[in-house]
């Protein structure tokens, strides 16, 4: 039961990660009708950036994820700038080989400068102590370590819990942003038709920029999250999670904003009871064969709206 | 001649000639061996570009799994050939016999995962085909097969115990994969090639090949005069994996060890590439792309780390100068400008004048 309860928790906080990529995805092919194959590279960039400031510059952590994710943030908006705005009217398949030149280059960029080998990333909260453990017939301990010797039947580390709150707190943050802000809803009103909110005086270009920042900067905060609870980094780290994220947004339903934290949460889930349960091997399979049958059945994920075409 | 056949001849010859000149180049040793050894893999990516090319640019639809395909048709053929090792004694006979085979499995996935999976459009479609890809990868990597006296042991994610040691022969085994028989040499990889792009050819301008066009370029358009769409669609999948299954067989059979890594979704971005800036739905340009740009790495082989930097770059700015409105604007500016208009007059003539009254 306890063992479950592991898993479980694991699986959200994974899943919190992949949902706060997905959000990058599902946001930017929602305004801009592409597939940004880029964005699991972002997260790779974020995590160097971080693992540098920490490990080289001795940067306090705060200064360090701050800076990540400023990086982040230009370099989404440099590459829509530069690589993506010249082809906004070309065909989309165009838009995708570029956005996959993107990630080459990214990759190799990361491979030149920190080499093929992974390093190790210490966790920003490494020498804390877990947020929760529950001894044997003894009351749960929170944010204290275990007496020596005792033996814990569940553990709950700190890395899982920030993961899950961090990524609470951004969704909860970014839903409040779009809903309720003039740039926010500038942004779904661009997602919805381009034309028509050129014409009421939207800033297109600028809502686009934004987005492409947004996407980034959340991008950022998981490569952190993500390296402080599996603690490697290498210049292949983003392109698994930014395709599992990618299924994510897919998963909810591409375009939806919630789609892609139920999508993600869900994925996280599937994968980690998967790997406890049934393979290791095959998680990610399983992950895979569980999206296939949802789309088969919806095609348009959980949540994504079915549009009608017009002849 | 009909202007379709002429362009499809021309297609032909390019091919051909280009392997006939390289490999006569190779066998008089003019060619580096580094560079004759590219021969064999640039046929079978033709073959894989050009059968990507049926489903992206002739159906209209993305697909990101054709990795997947070809995995299907390497493990088969090749668990086929280290099999019948002993038994199908001729070479040239075995790797036929494993070449139908493996495409004819690949056809059989490509069937099954074609039935659910073409209700799906557009983005969806091609995240589901990325999924298949993976699928197949990883149970590839966990399939254990060995053989001894008493015939063939199968094992699934676990290697194999109750085995005669003596007698014990792998054919595959999980993750460190297989190794088929080197039975793959240029002629065989340059006559499949020819086969799949004649048989390609004439596919896409036979009627199931039209009804795809249409169903590409209007799919209600299409539905509405009659074409059973999903049926067509189904076709042009099939026949897609069915190649990319040839193409996999030739792939298992060039390589000393083959792993199920080598199958996973970069191999299929890559394919993807290869189509996209060969020109969706040409078959000559799948061809050419595919001889350049697999041949560009390795040629800048000397500039070490640097050349798949300078390879994505070259992508970025290749994607942006040929699709960018503003850039295609500039390029017919400068076409119409009056020093390039009296360069081309030197070299084309024009016809009323060549054959004037004086």
């Amino acid at each position: 039961m306890m063992s479950f309860v592991s898993y479980l928790v694991n699986g959200i906080s994974l899943g919190s990660i992949y949902a706060l990529i997905a959000l990058g995805y599902t946001m930017v092919y929602g305004i801009a009708k592409m597939l940004n194959f880029a964005h699991g590279d972002i997260i790779m960039v974020g995590g160097f950036t971080v693992f540098t400031a920490m490990s080289t510059a001795w940067c306090p952590v705060w200064l360090s994820v701050v800076i990540g994710i400023v990086v982040c943030t230009v370099l989404g908006v440099v590459i829509e700038k530069v690589a993506y705005k010249p082809l906004r009217s070309a065909p989309p398949l165009a838009v995708l080989i570029t956005a996959i030149g993107v990630s080459y280059l990214l990759q190799n960029l990361a491979l030149l400068i920190f080499g093929s080998a992974a390093q190790n990333f210490t966790s920003i909260v490494a020498g804390m102590p877990p947020f929760l453990t529950v001894l044997d017939g003894q009351a749960p301990l929170f944010f204290a370590t275990a007496p020596s010797g005792s033996k814990a039947i569940l553990t709950i580390s700190m890395e899982t819990f920030l993961s899950i709150v961090v990524s609470l707190v951004i969704m909860i943050a970014l839903t409040l942003f779009i809903n309720k802000t003039k740039a926010g809803k500038a942004m779904l009103a661009v997602a919805e038709d381009k034309g028509a909110a050129q014409l009421m005086g939207i800033n297109v270009n600028g809502t686009i920029s934004l987005t492409f920042a947004i996407g980034s900067a959340l991008a950022a905060a998981a490569s952190v999250l993500m390296c402080s609870s599996y603690p490697q980094i290498s210049p292949y780290t983003g392109s698994m999670p930014g395709i599992k994220a990618f299924v994510a947004a897919v998963f909810g339903g591409i375009g939806s904003i919630p789609g892609a934290m139920i999508g993600g949460v869900l994925l996280g889930v599937i994968e980690q009871l998967s790997k406890a349960y049934i393979s290791s091997q095959l998680s990610d399979a399983i992950v895979f064969l569980v999206l296939i049958i949802v789309l088969v059945v919806r095609p348009t994920g959980i949540l994504g709206k079915k549009i009608n075409e017009k002849v | 001649m009909r202007k379709a056949t002429k362009n499809n001849l021309v297609t032909c010859g390019i091919t051909l000639g280009f392997f006939v000149i390289f490999g006569i180049l190779s066998m008089t040793g003019v060619l580096g061996s580094q560079l004759s050894g590219l021969l064999i893999p640039i046929g079978i990516y033709i073959i894989l570009a050009i059968s990507l090319n049926l489903t992206v640019g002739v159906l209209g639809e993305l697909s990101l799994g054709h990795a997947g395909f070809m995995c299907v048709g390497a493990y088969v053929g090749g668990i086929f050939s280290i099999i019948t090792q002993d038994t199908i004694n001729p070479s040239w006979l075995r790797m036929i016999l494993a070449l139908v085979i493996g495409g004819l499995a690949a056809a059989i996935f490509g069937l099954l995962i074609g039935i659910p999976v073409l209700r799906l459009r557009g983005d969806y479609l091609a995240i589901v085909t990325l999924g298949f890809g993976e699928i197949v990868k990883a149970i590839a990597n966990n399939i254990y097969i060995a053989m001894d006296k008493n015939g063939l042991h199968f094992s699934f994610a676990a290697s194999i115990t109750d085995i005669d040691a003596a007698t014990k022969t792998d054919v595959t085994a999980g993750p460190l994969g297989m190794k088929a028989p080197q039975d793959t040499n240029l002629i065989l990889v340059v006559v499949v090639l020819m086969i799949c792009l004649v048989a390609l050819m004439t596919f896409i301008d036979s009627r199931t090949g039209r009804a795809c066009m249409a169903i590409r370029d209007n799919y209600i358009a299409a539905q509405s005069v009659g074409i059973n769409v999903t049926k067509y669609r189904l076709i042009a999948f099939v026949v897609s994996a069915a190649i990319a299954g040839v193409a996999g067989v030739l792939y298992s059979h060039s390589i000393t060890s083959l792993v199920s890594k080598k199958f996973d979704y970069n191999l299929s971005i890559l394919i993807l590439v290869f189509v996209v800036l060969g020109g969706l739905g040409s078959l000559r340009g799948s061809v050419i792309a595919t001889i350049i740009l697999y041949a560009l790495p390795e040629i800048f082989r000397e500039l070490g780390d640097y050349r798949m930097l300078i390879y994505a770059i070259v992508l970025i700015l290749m994607m942006i100068f040929n699709n960018a409105p503003s850039f295609i604007m500039l390029r017919e500016r400068i076409g119409a400008s009056a020093p390039v208009q009296k360069i081309k007059s030197i070299f084309v003539r024009k016809k009323n004048t060549a054959g004037g009254a004086e």
